[in-house]
């Protein structure tokens, strides 16, 4: 690994052009997306200052598109670390151009995603309160620790495999190098710093794992460690895991579709990486429905009342269009698009994406709000319709995390590039050696 | 340690209501636009449930009044963050309104929807909020609120017997919805004390509890009505 330009270097050189050239569609998109993030900050600021009551949520609808969004946010933040992590651990050559992505997609969501609690507090001036006198039996306190701990793994684990890139920026010259060149660490590629490097990497994709599934566990502790019908269920926990690496991949899918074609990097993305992801999503939309099946039959089938109430006012009541719409988006949709090879294609599998996602959110939304606006007791069944300042900071957030990303793309290179370049150097050997010791005979016996 | 216990009897309750406004003089309550209230944001601590039985026209209108149940085994309590609700040695499950942070997972984990949230900066009747009562701290904006057994006049209570070195009598510590009550349905008092009306009157056969299947043990006690339906 050379540090000065080389051949091989020139011939990524599609990836570094978006680090020195802006264009004007960059410029527009990132003021419209600022313009709504602003809109956004100022309705928050009301709502400190006028109080909660701005928003749709009320008496016995004590939660609403903050936490629906909370979860949705750290949904998705899963794409990324995990995905990644996995794919490195399985060896799977075809993460190389994959797995950047995946985890900006992580720490940018997850910044958002964990600041959605303090955007539902009633109080936001006495967070501290949190470390002052917090209690740990509480799970939100559960919760506040697993995010924090995810937050850092998962972005010194995005950090750690750009250092190389970083050097190879700061060699190049040109603009910031006193940044690029804090932020290399005095990389020059030398064995024995790839050795540290690759080591330090592996320790914390295998660390990164259990933090990622801890993490979407807890928050579905929060629910399910109430008493409410509807949400103590014993199978939340890997329900929401499902749920979020399944909404993860999706929204890695869009992102990488999006970005392909903003940036020209057709080369890098192939069809094939958007092939496999879609099989991935394919798997994950139909554990998903056992999931969901699963929770669903039980509770019809032991039909406790609260209970069934509940899963009547999702299966026929009120929320009867969001629940089938989910049921449509997370299943029937992507598994039509994603089963035929004829529909199989970046259009199709990008309205899957979408479709994914969009149900994801439903589902946060129906597991959210049903459960609290029917009261165990006699009491008026609750509506919940959000205002506009609640859709201002839903919108603020998701122009937050694009404007994150666009930003990101503007200092760093999205697709690894010393993967992408050891993926020719050495994969390419490494992989025929390893199919070889699979194979009967000649170097069987290594494992 | 005495634990605090009421016992409402829906016999001789007329629904009239005096409960909820005593409760709301007396607890320093906001009180909240009629627009507001309709939206899902009045403030009551002593609610009253209603519901309409039976089809038109032989409907009957059932009247429960809902205070704080006073869980022994609070799952609010258990949920908070930071603390800010928690039950005492004498069972009143208190609020620290300073404390809170407004995350309302209490609200959302209370099986039987008792707390309230100040959506406002609170307001109060004209001219009434510099007269309110002054044993009452009041609330601001964005904390959660709930029943206490009207807890500053357990204060009282005590103090007055610390002073005249003895127990508290039966009937000394009552809340405000039991002395305003008309038709005498609200029994307040030791619950662990054999001999008062309290700890009597749950003895009863006609008492049953909200959430009783929840473990949560409510130490609000209901004697059913003695008419049909």
């Amino acid at each position: 690994m050379k540090t000065k330009p080389t051949a091989a270097q020139d011939r990524d050189e599609a990836l570094f052009r978006p680090i020195y050239e802006t264009g004007t569609g960059f410029y527009v998109a990132f003021g419209i997306l600022g313009i709504i993030f602003l809109w956004a900050l100022y309705m928050y600021v009301t709502q400190v200052w006028f109080g909660l009551g701005l928003t749709g949520m009320n008496q016995p609808v004590t939660w609403g598109f903050y936490i629906v969004n909370f979860v949705f946010f750290i949904g998705i933040s899963h794409a990324g670390t995990l995905i990644s992590a996995i794919l490195r651990l399985s060896k799977a050559e075809w993460r190389r151009p994959i797995t950047r992505m995946a985890e900006v997609i992580t720490a940018i969501v997850l910044a958002i995603g964990g600041l959605h609690p303090i955007l539902d507090l009633g109080r936001p001036d006495r967070m501290l309160n949190l470390f002052t006198a917090g209690r740990l039996q509480s799970p939100l306190l559960w919760d506040v620790t697993s995010i924090t701990a995810y937050f850092t793994a998962s972005t010194v684990y995005l950090y750690l495999p750009m250092i190389p890139d970083i050097a190879r920026i700061r060699d190049r010259g040109g603009k910031l190098t006193w940044l690029y060149s804090i932020m290399a660490w005095g990389w020059t590629g030398t064995e024995h710093q790839q050795r540290v490097l690759n080591r330090a990497i592996n320790i914390l994709m295998i660390m990164v794992i259990p933090i990622a599934i801890s993490v979407h566990t807890v928050i579905s502790y929060i629910f399910s460690m109430t008493l409410q019908p509807g949400w103590h269920s014993t199978i939340f926990g890997p329900y929401f895991v499902v749920g979020a690496i399944f909404s993860g991949i999706a929204a890695l899918m869009i992102v990488m579709i999006a970005f392909r074609r903003a940036y020209h990097l057709e080369e890098y993305l192939k069809e094939i990486h958007f092939r496999y992801l879609s099989t991935l999503l394919l798997i994950m939309s139909i554990i998903w429905f056992y999931f969901t099946f699963s929770e669903y039959l039980t509770g019809v089938f032991g039909a406790e009342p609260h209970e069934m109430h509940i899963i009547m006012y999702k299966f026929t009541g009120p929320f009867a269009f969001y629940f089938w719409g989910m049921v449509l988006c997370n299943f029937v949709l992507p598994l039509i698009i994603l089963s035929f090879r004829r529909l199989r294609t970046i259009k199709g599998m990008f309205i899957a994406s979408v479709a994914v996602v969009i149900g994801m959110w439903l589902e946060r939304l129906i597991i959210v709000v049903p459960s609290l606006a029917n009261p165990r007791l006699d009491l008026p069944a609750g509506i919940y319709v959000p205002t506009i300042l609640e859709w201002a900071l839903f919108a603020g957030g998701i122009s937050a995390f694009v404007m994150g990303f666009m930003l990101f793309s503007k200092f760093f290179p999205l697709i690894s590039i010393w993967e992408i370049e050891e993926g020719r150097t050495h994969g390419l050997r490494e992989v025929e050696e390893r199919i070889h010791s699979y194979l009967p005979g000649r170097g069987a016996t290594s494992s | 340690m005495p634990k605090w216990a009421m016992v409402i009897d829906l016999d001789k309750c007329t629904g009239c209501g005096a409960c909820s406004v005593a409760c709301k003089m007396e607890n320093n309550i906001p009180i909240v636009d009629p627009e507001e209230a309709r939206n899902g944001r009045a403030m009551v601590w002593m609610d009253m449930m209603t519901t309409v039985e039976g089809d038109y026209p032989n409907t009957h209108v059932k009247r429960v009044p809902k205070p704080c149940f006073h869980c022994d085994d609070p799952p609010c309590t258990l949920v908070c963050p930071v603390g800010a609700t928690y039950r005492n040695p004498e069972g009143l499950v208190a609020q620290i309104y300073h404390r809170c942070i407004g995350c309302r997972y209490c609200m959302a984990a209370c099986p039987f929807t008792a707390k309230s949230f100040n959506w406002y900066d609170p307001k109060w009747i004209e001219g009434a909020s510099d007269v309110g009562n002054p044993d009452v701290s009041r609330r601001m904006v964005g904390v959660v609120e709930k029943c206490s057994f009207c807890s500053h006049r357990l204060q009282k209570v005590k103090e007055n017997a610390d002073i005249e070195d003895r127990q508290i009598r039966d009937g000394e510590y009552v809340p405000a919805c039991l002395e305003s009550c008309p038709a005498d349905a609200i029994v307040f008092g030791d619950i662990e004390n054999r001999d008062s009306d309290v700890s009597r009157l749950s003895r009863s056969y006609r008492v049953y509890r909200y959430g009783e299947d929840l473990g949560v043990k409510p130490k609000v006690y209901y004697l059913a009505r003695r008419t049909g339906s």
